[in-house]
This record gives structure tokens, C-alpha cells and sequence, in this order.
């Protein structure tokens, strides 16, 4: 079978050092010009651009393999399984998972974490339970909770975050009880950066048998994730935070926390027999599998994570830290700019506000010298009521960013200054 | 992509000096405006006497943007029959947003929002205000009995 050997090519960096200009080469729409300026992304949080590789894979999927999975016996069909199966394998030997059926492919982290709290929790939360959240949260690990909530009448419990941006371990601890369920936590925060202790958080949750889920949307582009290392119950990520595509994200759930779930979706692909009396589940991690799956999308993760991997991960966020520094460093130097969250251990994320210019207008002005940052609420508008802001700017890198974008990105604040002078 | 087009100097004076920025009293209609994208918010408080605006403040806080177009539409529409407010309302609408538009009358500073319209992603921002005027005009309309339910409208 030829199929698998097509996509695996990736375009191999150095394995000594850090060659961040051939990291660059292999991101195509990093040539482009903005307004005439050269591209400066800096908005990575919210989508991580693409790798040549990625691209290839997708294509050469949809040029030369593409039928539905599990259904048929002609060529095509098994060429598309084995692609698709063989990506579950890149996802579990990423995550370390121990075995493919603890790895569910879902459309992002938002439905990954929906998936959790619709089979796992609403069966079994009752009037007075507690799902612990904290203050950092991104909206797609609050809403699905209070969605939850509405439902069985489980509470809502939130360890709040420090002028940092940090919560502390005994913040959490402070805050399980015997009522408490479920744990839910961000492993990055995406509006500051603040990287949480997940091990710790998972001990003292564990001490009280209460499992753990981590929203590693963030976390995943930039350290390295090992489910068994980390301890953590379930695991949830999107495919194009790192390098992916979009519409496609994981669900890592412990097998036997999985094996006692229901499904959350009927359909197909889903079942091993239906009578219209009666329906047989299919085994995992097909059963939360319903419906025809984003094959091309699947694909183009596992090309995504092959590339990563590549790369290294440790190198990716050595390379990313000095940035972080450097890029710290070179921002405190402009008057009135005031960094929001500066928690200990952060990844390669800096929120910002200038005093006189509203974080819009940055924006605006910034993406004229054709730098793309992130401007608002980041969908994390608690972390914001916190800080009582209404808004700040974010500058977010990624493995191609360098130092030329913060040298770039100090240029049209300079420009933003003398429009507000 | 000009941005001296979008951060005209009048803009720029009135996101820096706002007028006519504070809570009016007393008054007899109100509204909140939010933009949850970028999180402006604009509280708005008119006296109305006989169908017209014969006071209003606003305060809040917002982008350039929207500061500036809150402060010149307060100066714009005080002392302007509720007629008025409809037409100036509709014409700055398709200022905001259409190329060739030739006004129905001559908009004064509110011109200057004319370069917004390069800017998709910022024509909320100028229109924030209008709407949250809108939905005071008909908050007094409804309830004059009942002051104290303030209307709140969210753009985004």
C-alpha cells in the first residue's frame, strides 16, 4: 500500500539548532505581501498558517485517494481508511496515548469538550454536583459547562486567576469538594499566555477521585503534551492551532472513562447493527464517530503533526521562548504599553494595551504596515472583567515566527503612536 | 490602504476632547449599546420635548472610532426633530458603507466617517452609536411610563 508513504514525506529541518528561516520556507503564505507590506503574522493563538507538507497531504488526499472510510471493499475506500487510521496512530503516538481507541476525531476542541460534557457529565451530574472551571477559561470551556448546568442543576465552581494571570494549585485544591465531578482546565490560556500546572492539578483532583479534562487548544502548538505524563482524564485539541487544517480537532478520553460514555450523536459509522428496535454501538473510538468524518481534514492534522515532530518539540519551544523574551523585552521599552499577564510560565503569547489607544484601533493601524495581531475579548471575556479592560491587543507566535516580526510589529506601534500623538 | 482616510484629524479631536460626554439629568430616555467584538460600550441619555432631541450626553468607552462618531452625532442630532434624526440616520448609514453615496443634505463633520468604509471590519464601530440612539428614541416611545427600563442593543 503506497498510501501512507505518500503523505509522510516532511520537509526534515535541521536536528541540531534551530533554522528558523528554512522553518519559514516551508510556510508558502509567509511570501505574501499585506497592503503592500510584507505578511507579519502574529495571530497564531487564533490560527496557525500551514506547512507546504500540510497542504501536499490534503491535496494529494483529495487528488489521488479520496472515497468514504469503513464502508467499502474497493480500492479507493481502503486507501482512504488506511489514511485515516494511520492518522489516528500519528495522534496517538503524539499525545502518547496508549492505544488508537482513545482517540476521538472531532470537529475542534469546542466539540471535543461538548462531546464530554454531554456523555460524561449529563448521565451523571446531579442537583448540587460541581464542575470546577478556573478564571482563565476560553468561552468553549464555560458555555458547554453552564449549558450543563441548565440541564441537571450541577453548579458551576471557578478558581479565580491572580493580577498575574495565574491560578495557583491552591486556588484549584481550595476548591474541590466531595461535590465536585468533574475538572475542567485550560492547559494554555489563549487571552495571556499563562501555562497551568496541569500534573499538579491532576494529583490533587485525583486525590478526590475526581477526573480532569484539559483544553489543550493552546498548549498543544507549543509544549510537549503527554496524556500519560500529565495524567489527565480526557484531552481535547484543534487540528489548526498546529499547523493543520481547520474543522478537525481530538478528543483524548482515558478508555475506561470512554468505555462507560454513551454515545452523544447517532448515526452512521457509529453502529455495529440497527433493527428499528434495537441499536448496536460500534466499539471505540467509532461510537462517538457519527456520520462521515473530515478525511481530508484527518490527514492533513496527522501531516501537521508528523511536522511538528519533525521539528522537534523541545526545539519549537526553546525557539519560541527566546522570542517570548525577546519580544517582552522590546515591548516594555514603549512608553504606556502595559503587558496583561505576566504569570511565571507562559507560552509564546503577550497581551497588551497601549494607554490612549483603544486595542481596535491598534489593530487597524497595525494590519496597514500588514501586521496581523488579535484585537478584542479573545473569547475569554471573564479574563477580561477581571482586568477590567475592555479589550486588549495580542501578539501570538508560532515555530516560522522570528525576530523580525517583533522588530516589525515594534514599527507600527511606533506608527500607531504618532497617528494617536 | 490610507489610514489618514479612516483617523481624520476630526476624528482624532473628538476621540480625544468628546463632547457633550457624560450622564445627562435629567432625562427621559436612554440606551446601552455594545459592541461585544472589541467591547465598546455607550450609555446614552436625551431629553426629548416635543419630538425633539432637545439635549443628550453620552459616555462610555470604545475605540477612536466610535468615541468620534458617538461625540459628532451628539452635536449633529441636538436640537433636531425626530424626522430629522431618521433622514441624518439613514444617510450616514449609507455613508458608512457605499462607495459613490451622494448625502440628501450636507453632513458637516459627519463626513469625515466617509473613510470608514474602506474598513469592513470597522463600520460597526461608527454605527454603534445611531443604533443605540434608535433604540432610545424607541425605548420613550414605548415606555414613557416606565423610565427606568433602559434598552440595551449589542452590534457585532
Amino acid at each position: 500500500m503506497s498510501a501512507r508513504v505518500d503523505v509522510s514525506r516532511s520537509i526534515a529541518p535541521q536536528a541540531a539548532g534551530y533554522d528558523v528561516a528554512a522553518v519559514r520556507a516551508a510556510f508558502p503564505i509567509l511570501t505574501r505581501q499585506v497592503h503592500g507590506k510584507p505578511l507579519t503574522y502574529l495571530d497564531s493563538a487564533a490560527s496557525a498558517q500551514r506547512p507546504q507538507c500540510v497542504i501536499d497531504a490534503v491535496n494529494d488526499y483529495e487528488t489521488r485517494h479520496h472515497a468514504n472510510v469503513h464502508r467499502g471493499v474497493h480500492a479507493l475506500s481502503q486507501e482512504a481508511t488506511d489514511l485515516f487510521e494511520g492518522a489516528r496512530d500519528t495522534v496517538r503516538q503524539f499525545l502518547n496515548a496508549r492505544s488508537t481507541r482513545e482517540i476521538v476525531f472531532v470537529r475542534g476542541t469546542t466539540e471535543a469538550i461538548n462531546l464530554v460534557a454531554q456523555s460524561y457529565g449529563r448521565p451523571r451530574l446531579q442537583p448540587g454536583d460541581e464542575i470546577l472551571i478556573t478564571g482563565l477559561e476560553h468561552h468553549a470551556n464555560i458555555v458547554p459547562w453552564q449549558m450543563l448546568r441548565e440541564q441537571t442543576g450541577a453548579k458551576l465552581v471557578v478558581a479565580p486567576i491572580d493580577r498575574t494571570g495565574n491560578v495557583s494549585i491552591d486556588a484549584i485544591d481550595a476548591r474541590l469538594s466531595d461535590r465536585t465531578r468533574l475538572v475542567a482546565v485550560t492547559h494554555v490560556s489563549n487571552a495571556l499566555g499563562t501555562v497551568l500546572p496541569i500534573r499538579d492539578i491532576v494529583r490533587a483532583a485525583h486525590a478526590r477521585r475526581v477526573p480532569v479534562l484539559v483544553d489543550g487548544a493552546q498548549a498543544v502548538p507549543h509544549e510537549d503534551v503527554d496524556v500519560q505524563a500529565l495524567g489527565c482524564d480526557f484531552y481535547a485539541f484543534s487540528s489548526h492551532k498546529v499547523y493543520g487544517p481547520t474543522g478537525v480537532g481530538v478528543l483524548y478520553g482515558r478508555e475506561e472513562l470512554l468505555t462507560e460514555m454513551p454515545p452523544w450523536q447517532g448515526g452512521g459509522d457509529m453502529i455495529l447493527a440497527v433493527t428499528f428496535d434495537k441499536t448496536t454501538y460500534n466499539s471505540l473510538p467509532y461510537k462517538f464517530e457519527a456520520g462521515t468524518p473530515n478525511i481530508s481534514g484527518v490527514v492533513g492534522l496527522a501531516a501537521a503533526l508528523r511536522y511538528v515532530e519533525a521539528l522537534g518539540r523541545p526545539q519549537i519551544r526553546s525557539h519560541e521562548h527566546q522570542l517570548l523574551d525577546y519580544a517582552t523585552q522590546r515591548l516594555l521599552t514603549i512608553p504606556g504599553l502595559t503587558i496583561i499577564g505576566t504569570a511565571p510560565v507562559k507560552a509564546a503569547v503577550i497581551s497588551f494595551t497601549i494607554d490612549g489607544i483603544h486595542p481596535h484601533d491598534l489593530g487597524t493601524i497595525l494590519d496597514a504596515e500588514g501586521v496581523a495581531i488579535r484585537t478584542g475579548h479573545h473569547c475569554a471575556m471573564p479574563v477580561m472583567d477581571f482586568f477590567e479592560l475592555p479589550a486588549t491587543a495580542r501578539a501570538s507566535f508560532g515555530c516560522y515566527s522570528d525576530r523580525s516580526d517583533v522588530d516589525r510589529l515594534l514599527a507600527a506601534l511606533a506608527a500607531a503612536q504618532k497617528v494617536f500623538a | 490602504m490610507d489610514l489618514s482616510e479612516l483617523y481624520r484629524e476630526v476624528i482624532l479631536d473628538h476621540y480625544k476632547s468628546p463632547r457633550n460626554f457624560g450622564v445627562l439629568t435629567p432625562a427621559n430616555a436612554a440606551a446601552d449599546g455594545h459592541n461585544p467584538l472589541c467591547g465598546d460600550r455607550l450609555h446614552l441619555t436625551l431629553q426629548l420635548a416635543d419630538d425633539r432631541v432637545q439635549d443628550l450626553q453620552f459616555d462610555g468607552k470604545g475605540c477612536a472610532i466610535s468615541t468620534a462618531s458617538a461625540s459628532m452625532m451628539t452635536e449633529a442630532v441636538k436640537g433636531k426633530t425626530r424626522a430629522d434624526i431618521a433622514t441624518l440616520f439613514n444617510d450616514v448609514h449609507h455613508l458608512l458603507t457605499e462607495r459613490e453615496f451622494v448625502p440628501s443634505q450636507d453632513l458637516g463633520k459627519l463626513a469625515a466617517l466617509g473613510g470608514v468604509r474602506e474598513f469592513p471590519a470597522r463600520v460597526k464601530c461608527a454605527s454603534l452609536c445611531w443604533h443605540t440612539l434608535n433604540a432610545a428614541l424607541a425605548q420613550h416611545d414605548q415606555s414613557s411610563a416606565d423610565a427606568s427600563a433602559v434598552p440595551s442593543i449589542s452590534t457585532e
